[in-house]
């Protein structure tokens, strides 16, 4: 069985963002990780070959330096990793980055794609099912749980309110959520291998059936208008007042907000 | 492909257990904006299994037609005979504007959907206007920007950056939009929307999944993050007990209690209500802070919210820094005699 799972290197949120002229993120400046949901997708990869001797592949689409996260995915466990990396794919939406990681995956054999829900960068959730699309594949989203079961993967599906068990024929793909597991680390034998182990570039060239025009900034169809940093929130207005005066004064606020 | 072909504004209309869900009538609410810019209609879409009869309350909620899709494959959402209904309908109908709700079924819908009819997806958006791309005209270059355009906006980076985005030269322009952000409109009884019937053909492909169970949560079925109003209780409550009073003043609003890590370490409250950095982020209309100090923690996790009413007797505490309005004072005094204030004012 083959499994391909997608990562993401991603900048860690908490040390500040910082954006290139063009209002697109200047990731080259910020720190980076595995994103969390990925994490998630790549342990329970890695479970599933640990019961069943599943080949997992990690595949990532990014700047060179992204190398690392696949390293660290390696050093977790993974046998083979992939960076797909080239200047004219810089600046894609999800519409031209899903074309871009379906066009690497349809030079690998798998039997199931495992992406994360969302990456912390973005937030979108969109670049999983919009790979299953390309790739005619069906989908299940938000996974809480995954089985393998003969040909098919059974799944725990979320939604708000409840979940579903949903069962697909593989090939098929997952995206997984942080709650999924918690994710092992990397071990000190892991982390050896991992530092002797090849990593596979491909370039615009190694994808397969794409078209120059859905890649990269210019393949995107959605255009960023204007970016910025969050303007912080400035202290509002502070009272001192008696017990009945204060509520007297929320009231006198809630009316003049309309909120009652 | 012929951009002008693409017209009116069209939402999906999410329905479960066939049950409309309030996001329909949220983005109904914003489509009606949108719509009255342009010149042009709401429509809704509505995909399920017997569904027809939900088509009046669209109506009454503001849409001016409803195409519904009536397919017994329709009957559990499931992505692909969704996918097919939805793509079925863009290809046929043609809006130029085409919202979804950012649920854990739109946000499987959506990107299936934009991908199959070749545009782009905003997600998450908090506020959509009519404008031109690029913002401002670039010189030289005047009469290549674009009127009448949708302007997304949306958080990225856990809400550190802001981002307008629009989709120029694909249609329809397709959005998600975080549920509980837009206004649903006033219900008008007897309203009646103009009811299309359409059948496209769903292909049983590979991509069908077979739904085995679906699993209702029972109990603590209520997430914080889906509340429009927080009252959020820190350290400075005192004690399990007094959350009560907490309760009381969520339930005025039909809120829900919410609490700082603190409360959790204390075992006051189980860490499903927790907000913050190791919690969850919330963003609803009204959170209220009580007797929390505001470790950067906390407030990561809630400085979004629309309005925020912090009340603590240390009037240094680092709260009031993001509070829009800062009560000084005894918690175990206002709180309650809150309460009862906005019950006389609501006739509650």
């Amino acid at each position: 069985m083959n499994i391909v799972v997608c990562i993401k290197q991603v900048p860690d949120t908490k040390g500040g963002v910082k954006f290139n002229p063009d209002g697109t993120l200047d990731r080259a400046a910020m720190l980076a990780i595995m994103n969390p949901d990925d994490k998630a997708g790549l342990e329970a990869a890695l479970r599933i070959k640990d019961e069943t001797g599943a080949k997992v592949t990690v595949l990532t689409m990014g700047l060179p330096k992204a190398d690392a996260v696949l390293r660290e995915a390696m050093a977790m466990g993974a046998d083979e990793a992939i960076l797909v990396t080239d200047r004219v794919l810089g600046g894609a939406d999800t519409w031209a980055t899903s074309t871009t990681i379906a066009g690497a995956l349809r030079n690998l054999d798998y039997d199931l794609i495992i992406t994360g829900r969302q990456a912390i960068d973005g937030d979108t959730a969109q670049v999983g099912p919009q790979i299953a699309e390309h790739l005619g594949l069906p989908v299940i989203s938000y996974a809480e749980d995954i089985k393998v079961e003969g040909d098919s993967v059974i799944v725990k599906r979320q939604y708000e309110d409840r979940y579903h068990v949903v069962k697909a024929k593989m090939p098929c793909l997952i995206t997984a959520l942080s709650e999924l597991n918690e994710p092992r680390y990397m071990t000190p034998g892991g982390i050896f291998d991992a530092c002797d182990k090849e990593v596979t570039v491909w370039g615009r060239a190694d994808l397969k059936d794409v078209d120059d025009s859905n890649l990269g900034l210019k393949g995107s169809p959605t255009k960023i208008a204007k970016a910025s940093d969050k303007v912080p929130k400035g202290a509002g207005e502070k009272v001192n007042l008696d017990p009945a005066e204060s509520v007297a004064y929320l009231i006198g606020k809630f009316k003049e907000k309309h909120i009652i | 492909m012929g951009l002008e072909e693409y017209k009116g504004v069209f939402i999906y209309a999410q329905q479960v257990d066939n049950k409309l869900s309030s996001i329909a009538f949220e983005l109904i609410g914003k489509a009606k904006e949108l719509a009255s810019d342009l010149g042009t209609e709401v429509t809704a879409v509505l995909l399920g299994s017997n569904v027809k009869g939900l088509a009046d309350e669209l109506g009454e909620y503001g849409a001016d037609k409803v195409i519904v899709v009536d397919n017994p494959e329709l009957e559990t959402y499931r992505t692909e005979p969704y996918a097919q209904a939805l793509a079925a309908v863009i290809n046929e109908y043609k809006p130029e504007i085409m919202l979804v709700g950012a649920t854990a079924i739109g946000r499987d819908l959506g990107p299936t959907v934009s991908a199959r009819v070749a545009t782009g997806l905003t997600a998450d958006c908090t506020k959509l206007e009519i404008g031109d791309f690029p913002l401002q005209p670039v010189p030289g270059k005047e009469d290549e920007q674009k009127h009448n355009q949708l302007l997304m906006t949306r958080p990225a980076f856990g809400g550190n950056t802001i981002a307008t985005i629009a989709c120029p030269d694909n249609r329809p322009q397709m959005a998600t939009v975080r549920p509980g952000v837009m206004q649903k409109l006033p219900k008008e009884e007897g309203r009646k929307a103009e009811v299309i019937e359409f059948n496209p053909a769903l292909e049983k492909n590979n991509r069908y999944v077979e739904i085995q169970e679906v699993v209702k949560a029972v109990g603590n079925v209520q997430n914080i993050m889906d509340a429009k109003v927080l009252v959020s209780g820190g350290r400075g409550v005192g004690s399990k007990e007094n959350f009560q009073m907490l309760q009381d003043l969520a339930d005025v609003f039909g809120g829900m209690v919410s609490c700082s890590r603190a409360v959790v370490e204390n075992g006051w409250l189980a860490q499903d209500y927790q907000v913050g950095q190791t919690g969850k982020t919330v963003r609803p209309q009204i959170y209220f802070a009580i007797g929390i100090s505001g470790a950067i923690q906390h407030v990561a996790g809630m400085e979004e919210s629309d309005l925020i009413i912090a009340i603590n007797k240390d009037e240094d505490a680092p709260i009031f820094q993001v509070a829009d309005y800062g009560i000084v004072g005894d918690l175990n005094k206002i709180v309650p005699a809150l309460t009862e204030a906005l019950k006389a004012e609501m006739g509650k």
